[in-house]
């Protein structure tokens, strides 16, 4: 089981690495990309109060969320604005790093 | 797991984590980086240096201050809401947490030849690459009478929080009630380009409490109100009808400081019982002095994948003293993703790889127009290739409709979150 996960783990950053950076964001770049919600939502998506935590968050509810947000059904003060920069894919990749995140201390 | 595969899995993992395993916070025999500099930029590059090197990289913070005290939320402490320890946040963490070595003091200048960083009260820091984030400096000689002996600290500007906005605090106080505070703003780019105009309803919100027939002048160098203009005059029309009264087009050349009076190159000169003065800007002295101001001898050229300065190698610079892309404010927003964007591209050129050729990141900036009510403006930045600068993505971004309590409650909860992330 360890072991599994952990080849998946090295796979998962290997493989775009290898490939190309402008079809498949590799680790690194979606962890910078990540870092930019860090302001608001906390270090690794862990908020303090008032903004939602992201950290350990399902991956489809914060995709889901974002998808609302930028196509102006679910109303907000900001992130309607903020979502309409990115890309589906940028969306899923950020929301991947976020549920990967373990839920802590700010 | 046996030995051998986690060996294998430590090569594979080697490309994305420098020295992974053997390095704890404190333990520190990697890279040396220096950062000149803990505000928004430079304290949040130190982190996350440390952090996303898996604490292999050995980070070493000059900054003067003993504490962090933030410019955004400053002008409520001016207004009376709220006060200095509220916008103040101890370095310690930075130290404790993420065993970043903190230099309590003024770097006096960098070799770049030799790589070391000299202090101001002797010794030097040797670097593999630094970081420099100096904030602004002002530009006192288009403003002669305020090299005078003493005038500075009689006329005011309250654009670096900290003593100057306790003082300032101090001469509304003590201003008689139908008083006339006098405003006057610089010519774009500066720091925080809505800040004044945040002030402006700030003032006016604490005259109209304590003191209603006082006034508040604001006096704009530019042709109008340069961030959020709508919102802010209607908040001036709606909330403050009587007090604030908004002349654009009005460039100060000097103060007479003797007499509280602001010359101005086209208009009548105007006297007030409280001048606040904000002076044009550029990069702070160290960037200046270092040759790496090369906009206009007033802004640091960087290469926006890295933050690299143009001019000189292996140094990099972050927050309000880059020239600016088109678009991009002069934020504490900002400066945090200037950070964390250098920080990323420092470990990667230290370990011999490529930085992220596709930076994206935000700005959300949020300014109160009473003790309560906020307006906002939010943008999202990405580099292109072609123009080889940093550009809003189309379609993004955008202000408020109107002001309102609820995103007072967001604006706090974005101080609470980018102290956070910046220092702790």
């Amino acid at each position: 089981m360890h072991r599994f996960r952990l080849t998946a783990a090295c796979l998962a950053i290997a493989l775009p690495a290898a490939g190309s950076l402008a079809q498949a964001p590799d680790a690194l770049q979606v962890r910078s990309w990540a870092g930019a919600c860090a302001n608001c939502h906390g270090t690794n998506g862990n908020a303090l109060a008032g903004n939602e935590p992201l950290a350990g968050m399902k991956r489809e509810d914060i995709v889901q969320k974002m998808l609302d947000f930028k196509n102006g059904r679910k109303p907000a003060t900001v992130m309607h604005q903020l979502s309409k920069g990115y890309t589906d894919e940028q969306i899923a990749a950020i929301a991947g790093y976020f549920a990967a995140q373990k839920k802590g201390t700010p | 797991m046996k030995r051998r595969q986690f060996v294998q899995a430590g090569a594979a993992f080697g490309s994305a984590a420098l020295v992974a395993g053997c390095a704890a916070p404190g333990m520190s025999r990697g890279p040396k980086v220096v950062v000149i500099g803990g505000g928004y930029g430079g304290a949040t590059a130190a982190k996350y240096l440390r952090m996303w090197s898996d604490y292999s990289i050995d980070v070493t913070l000059v900054e003067p201050n003993a504490a962090f005290v933030s410019c955004p939320i400053s002008n409520l402490v001016i207004g009376g809401s709220k006060t200095i320890a509220d916008i103040t946040t101890p370095y310690d963490s930075l130290a404790r947490r993420h065993g970043v070595k903190i230099v309590r003091g003024m770097a006096s200048a960098i070799d770049a030849e030799k790589r070391v960083v000299k202090l101001a009260g002797g010794g030097e820091l040797p670097y593999d690459r630094v970081i420099v984030s100096p904030g602004v400096d002002f530009m006192w000689e288009t403003l002669p009478g305020m090299n005078r002996p003493g005038a500075q600290d009689k006329v005011l500007h309250g654009w670096k929080a900290g003593p100057q906005t306790l003082a300032l605090r101090r001469q509304l106080e003590a201003m008689p009630d139908g008083g006339v505070f006098a405003m006057a703003i610089p010519l774009a780019p500066y720091r925080c380009p809505p800040g004044p105009y945040e002030r402006a309803c700030q003032v006016a919100h604490y005259f109209s409490k304590a003191k209603p027939r006082s006034k508040v002048l604001v006096l704009d160098a530019n042709d109008d109100v340069t961030s959020k203009g709508p919102l802010f005059k209607k908040a001036w029309t709606d909330r403050y009808k009587n007090i604030v009264e908004y002349r654009p087009k009005h460039k100060a050349v000097d103060v007479d400081v003797a007499t509280n009076t602001l010359k101005f190159e086209f208009n009548d000169d105007l006297k007030a019982a409280v001048l606040n003065v904000i002076p044009n800007m550029r990069a702070g002295d160290i960037a200046a002095k270092t040759g790496l101001a090369t906009a206009n001898k007033r802004w640091c050229e960087v290469d926006f994948l890295t933050f690299e300065s143009k001019a000189v190698k292996n140094v990099h610079v972050l927050g309000d003293a880059v020239q600016s892309a088109p678009l991009m404010p002069k934020s504490a927003h900002m400066a945090n993703q200037h950070g964390k964007t250098c920080a990323a591209a420092v470990i990667a050129l230290l370990t011999g790889k490529a930085a992220n050729p596709l930076p994206i990141y935000n700005n959300t900036c949020y300014s109160f127009v009473s003790d309560e009510d906020v307006v906002h403006v939010a943008s999202v930045h990405r580099y292109d290739a072609d123009q080889k600068t940093m550009i809003t993505v189309p379609g993004s971004g955008g202000v408020s409709t109107a002001a309102s309590e609820l995103e007072g409650r967001y604006a706090m909860a974005w101080a609470r979150n980018i102290w956070a992330d910046t220092l702790v």
